[in-house]
């Protein structure tokens, strides 16, 4: 993974949320839908910019699978597990369980935020059961 | 309006497959056009549609043109993974009823075992991605787990039925002398080939070949000139619904849903008509939640629809007949393969793995991380 277009000007306040321990998504001025990843327009009723929010960070497990075969940037790491979270506010997201992680996780367990160093050296949102 | 019988198939064919070294991807697709056109009795002077899709080169819709020799009127480079050739299926109909061309070919060609092709794949950490980079989900494998975990939690699906299913596409195999893998495969051999990404296992996963195919697409009025009995379409679908995996809302429910539901309405059949079905099997999963979204089973029960042998050879449900991605070949973009297997069916030329009295199929391809999904439905009569 290289990192030398990002952030970029869609993900910029994201990416600054991650540094100062935030995680950050979009929601509607129009429809209150919540937007993610963040787009300058609402995925649902198509208003534009929609506003910055912050995610108490509590979700639900909505899938999770344990990496056996990692991409080659990832082998020293596997096995892992990837999961998709649907936070509270309602967005989905892709994540990791964090520091620690073992497969004792199932689809429906309840998770939090917490920000470690990702691959390229900046804060990453990852997960870890509540 | 409908594209149905707008345009009838008159030609198909494969290029080698499996490991071709002596090739490059581009003299792969010359090999699949040669031998679709000998089939259909048509020349290349006739073609005048060119429907083309890859990952590969800088402009694949230039370099294969050029490198044929064809100037289409009618060129199209839909991309959206290996379901494109289904796309271009209906893109062709509608072109020829719009009187744009009358014979287009649909061409695909990888060497990516062979020459390391620049990969469909190709790991990006921009844009939409930079959201997903950072967890080292291997890509497509691990979107597809993440469905199957989805789905095995939702309705109490196992490994154990989705182990069938590359055991029954393994027995269609066997009875194809052009595929890859035909070796006999067991149960307990697909669920102890080894973790990928959990639930799937390695022999879940389609295999990594070379090759290429050609499908020559034609006006009804050349279609009813040449001595193959026309292969007509009768229902073409296609939806797009997201590019990453954290982006498609139901992890259980495919663009197939959209797609077919289209393609059934246009055919005016139903599933209980058709004689024979293949499709896309990139993972044993695929199949299982492309069966669901295209009504054959109800949500959920696709596990125990897989089961047991019944889509194999003397089963109830023919499905995948030529061994499919897991066990016929699999470079890169199957999907053409879908239409080629279709057509051979339909004109009764599938010896050994032949099913009997073949006059209605239907062929369904999903693209991406079941990100894409074109259904056709062909028919003789």
């Amino acid at each position: 993974m290289t990192d030398e277009d990002l952030p970029d000007p869609d993900s910029e306040p994201y990416w600054q949320g991650a540094a100062a321990g935030e995680l950050r998504y979009r929601r509607c001025r129009d429809c209150d839908a919540a937007i993610f990843y963040p787009r300058s327009l609402c995925t649902e009723c198509g208003a534009p910019d929609p506003d910055w929010a912050t995610s108490a960070g509590i979700g639900t497990v909505y899938a999770c699978s344990r990496v056996h075969r990692a991409p080659p940037a990832f082998r020293d790491q596997a096995p892992y597990t990837v999961l998709l979270v649907d936070l509270d506010e309602g967005f989905r997201m892709m994540s990791r369980l964090a520091e620690g992680d073992t497969d004792a996780i199932s689809i429906g367990d309840r998770v939090r935020v917490v920000f470690n160093i990702g691959p390229v050296g900046r804060p990453t949102p990852y997960f870890t059961p509540v | 309006m409908s594209l149905k019988r707008a345009c009838a198939i008159a030609g198909v064919a494969e290029s080698r497959l499996g490991v071709v070294p002596d090739s490059t991807v581009l003299s792969l697709q010359a090999e699949a056009l040669v031998a679709a056109l000998a089939d259909a009795g048509l020349e290349k002077s006739d073609v005048d549609g060119l429907l083309v899709s890859g990952a590969w080169g800088r402009l694949p819709g230039l370099q294969i043109a050029e490198y044929l020799g064809i100037q289409p009127s009618y060129a199209d480079s839909t991309m959206v993974g290996g379901a494109s050739f289904e796309f271009h299926l209906g893109h062709a109909a509608a072109a020829i009823q719009a009187g744009l061309c009358k014979v287009a070919v649909i061409l695909y060609g990888s060497t990516q075992r062979s020459r390391a092709d620049k990969y469909i794949f190709q790991i990006r950490s921009d844009l939409g991605y930079q959201y997903e980079a950072p967890y080292g989900l291997p890509t497509p494998v691990g979107a597809y787990a993440l469905a199957a975990a989805r789905h095995f939690a939702q309705y109490g699906t196992t490994s154990e039925q989705l182990a069938d299913l590359a055991v029954s596409t393994r027995q269609w195999a066997t009875l194809n002398p052009k595929a890859y893998r035909r070796e006999p495969l067991t149960r307990d051999e697909v669920l102890t080939s080894g973790p990928i990404a959990t639930p799937l296992n390695k022999l879940d996963c389609c295999l990594f070949t070379d090759g290429g195919g050609a499908v020559v697409v034609v006006s009804p009025d050349i279609a009813w000139t040449l001595d193959n009995p026309p292969v007509w379409l009768l229902g073409q679908g296609e939806s797009v619904s997201h590019a990453q995996i954290s982006e498609m809302r139901d992890l259980t429910v495919t663009p197939a849903a959209a797609s077919g539901k289209r393609a059934f309405e246009m055919a005016g059949v139903t599933h209980s008509d058709l004689d024979v079905v293949e499709i896309y099997d990139s993972f044993t999963i695929t199949v299982l939640l492309t069966l669901e979204s295209l009504g054959f089973c109800p949500a959920g029960a696709g596990g125990s629809f897989i089961a047991d042998g019944r889509t194999g050879p003397g089963g109830e449900f023919p499905l995948n007949t030529n061994g499919g991605g897991l066990s016929y070949c699999h470079p890169g973009q199957y999907g053409i393969f879908l239409i080629i297997e279709a057509v051979r069916q339909l004109r009764g030329e599938c010896d050994a793995r032949q099913v009997n009295d073949a006059a209605l199929a239907l062929i369904s391809g999903t693209g991406g991380v079941l990100s894409s999904n074109s259904t056709c439905i062909l028919g003789v009569e």
